[in-house]
């Protein structure tokens, strides 16, 4: 199998996993779904990051440093923000 | 570290998200569910950094202090009304980092080639386009999508002569460019302007589209931003990011569905219909004359006094209005009387999928009592009190009887069958469809007119005051 068919495989897998595992999500909690996820799509922080420290040239390590701060701000703030929605989701006693 | 072993841990990253996303089916699980995402993420870019081609760390060290900290601050400071506007920021920077992150590849390409580790094929050069096109609609449409819920940018539906064969036009262009990078594949220009126009693209998506239709935009620009990272993946041949990605694509278009389906409508009606408003149908003073019902604060208290279930629908005026803690007020004092409070949430209400969930569970509203539609459709018969709080289209019940009107057939909250309904509304104005609402005329329907929140507060004190 040449690669461009293996990454091919892993993404329509990862469709329908995506598909199985978030149709079971409650309305209830759409929102904090959708900024969970925001913080998952931070993940295009790893080539960011291969970018701003690679330093090929300048110009690469300055459009990696911008994308470095952009998808950190998302993991950082979309973890967060998640994770004070969902505190306010559990059940207070 | 070998090249087998960052995979391993790749493939152990992914499988957290997967497991985190699981963990969001139920509220009681989710918060570990979102921490095991967290962890993934952290053995990710962990793994990344200690990579053999990372030869400077600091450029690495403040791109995450600065965006680490712009992100703490957001994520605390942040209004719970102010969730749509947040995700679509969030939404719009992910689009802009695959943007720029698969133009660095590009110019990385003598680098990579060098090392084996891209060939420079048409398949290289497409998910180059595709990153750039899907990350530039993205992050503009985005940016738009945020102008309209801040009320910068005119919320209304922007039409303009010929617009659908501008869109077509401009896509057309930009495959023009796409074919100009699989025929110079080393070269940047193409890819630049390609985003040009893949910008003006996204901001011509999304003007178009109106304020109430918000939820179906912003779900899809959720989806487009997890796509734009998977194609990132394609470019770098880097399996997190294609999974994770592809999971965040996923996760967006299934929100996108529900929310249509809520609506009645396709995803093409949504972003490129017209919703027409129709002539012909019966005018407002036809339909209210004489019929409407004002009622006070006083008189509502009285009712919910004797009132052994009352049903509370929220609507985006009760997002505007900040109204969710009032409500909380009036829940505890009704709860006190022996009242069982329930609260019916349509799927489009608000601005984003579940906004309303969220405003309702930040005043410590008991998640049980948040019912979805289809649950709290069949029990309006036995439900002496409904409180329609600025919420307007999905309580019409001329969805269900004029199958001429613009939204006919569009699952609605079955209001119009309790005993009594109270709307809390400013003034007889239409919602976004445009059409008037015949059950503020019902005989069953008593209307208190005013801002939500002053509304909610007034009950409460009556209602202090009637129980003593």
């Amino acid at each position: 199998m040449d690669s461009f068919a293996m990454v091919f495989t892993i993404f329509v897998l990862a469709a329908f996993i995506g598909f199985e595992v978030i149709a079971k999500v409650p309305p209830t909690l759409h929102t904090p779904l959708m900024s969970g996820s925001n913080a998952i799509s931070g993940i295009i922080l790893i080539g960011a990051l291969l970018s701003a420290g690679a330093q090929h040239t300048w110009l690469t390590a300055g459009l990696g440093f911008v994308a470095v701060v952009l998808a950190t701000i998302n993991v950082v703030g979309g973890f967060m923000v998640t994770n004070r929605m969902l505190e306010m989701f559990k059940r207070k006693d | 570290m070998s090249s087998g072993l960052v995979n391993i841990a790749y493939l152990v990253a992914a499988s957290l998200f997967i497991f985190g996303l699981k963990g969001l089916s139920h509220p009681r699980t989710a918060v570990r569910g979102n921490q095991l995402g967290a962890l993934g993420m952290l053995l990710a870019i962990v793994i990344t950094l200690v990579d053999q081609s990372i030869i400077g760390y600091e450029i690495i060290i403040a791109g995450v202090v600065i965006g680490g900290a712009i992100g703490a601050i957001l994520a605390v400071r942040i209004q719970m009304t102010s969730m749509p506007e947040l995700v679509a920021l969030f939404n719009g920077f992910g689009g802009l980092a695959s943007i720029l992150v698969a133009g660095a590849a590009l110019l990385e390409v003598p680098y990579l080639v060098g090392s084996g580790s891209v060939a420079l094929n048409a398949q290289f050069s497409l998910s180059i386009f595709a990153s750039g096109l899907i990350g530039a609609v993205t992050f503009w449409g985005s940016l738009v999508a945020f102008g309209k819920l801040q009320g910068k940018v005119n919320d209304g539906a922007v039409r303009y002569p010929a617009d659908q064969l501008v869109k077509i036009l401009l896509a057309i262009i930009a495959l023009v460019f796409a074919y100009l990078m699989v025929v110079y594949p080393d070269s940047s220009t193409p890819y630049w302007l390609m985003v040009a126009v893949a910008s003006v693209l996204g901001i011509l998506f999304v003007i178009p589209i109106g304020g109430a239709d918000m939820p179906v935009v912003v779900a899809l620009l959720n989806s487009f931003s997890g796509l734009a990272a998977a194609a990132t993946g394609f470019v770098l041949f880097n399996t997190v990011l294609i999974v994770a990605g592809t999971l965040v694509g996923a996760s967006g278009i299934i929100l996108t569905i529900i929310m249509c389906k809520a609506m009645n409508r396709s995803l093409t009606n949504v972003l490129f219909g017209t919703f027409t408003v129709t002539e012909g149908g019966p005018s407002a003073d036809e339909v209210y004359g004489g019929k409407v019902k004002s009622t006070s604060a006083e008189e509502v208290a009285m009712l919910l006094e004797g009132a052994k279930r009352v049903c509370v629908v929220p609507g985006y005026g009760m997002a505007v209005a900040q109204a969710q803690h009032a409500v909380r007020e009036l829940f505890d004092l009704l709860e006190g009387n022996g009242t069982v409070v329930e609260f019916g949430v349509h799927p489009v209400a608000g601005r984003m999928p579940g906004h309303m969930n969220v405003l309702l569970a930040e005043a410590d509203i008991p998640y049980e009592r948040l019912k979805d539609m289809d649950e709290i459709n069949p029990s309006f018969k036995q439900i002496d009190v409904t409180i329609v709080i600025g919420a307007n289209d999905v309580v019409n019940p001329v969805a269900r009887t004029d199958p001429d009107s613009p939204i006919a057939g569009m699952p609605i909250l079955d209001v119009d069958y309790s005993k009594t309904v109270i709307v809390i509304k400013r003034s007889l104005s239409p919602g976004f469809a445009g059409i008037p609402n015949p059950l503020f005329a019902a005989d069953n329907a008593l209307m208190l007119f005013g801002d939500g929140k002053k509304a909610v507060e007034d009950m409460v004190k009556s209602l202090k005051d009637e129980l003593g």
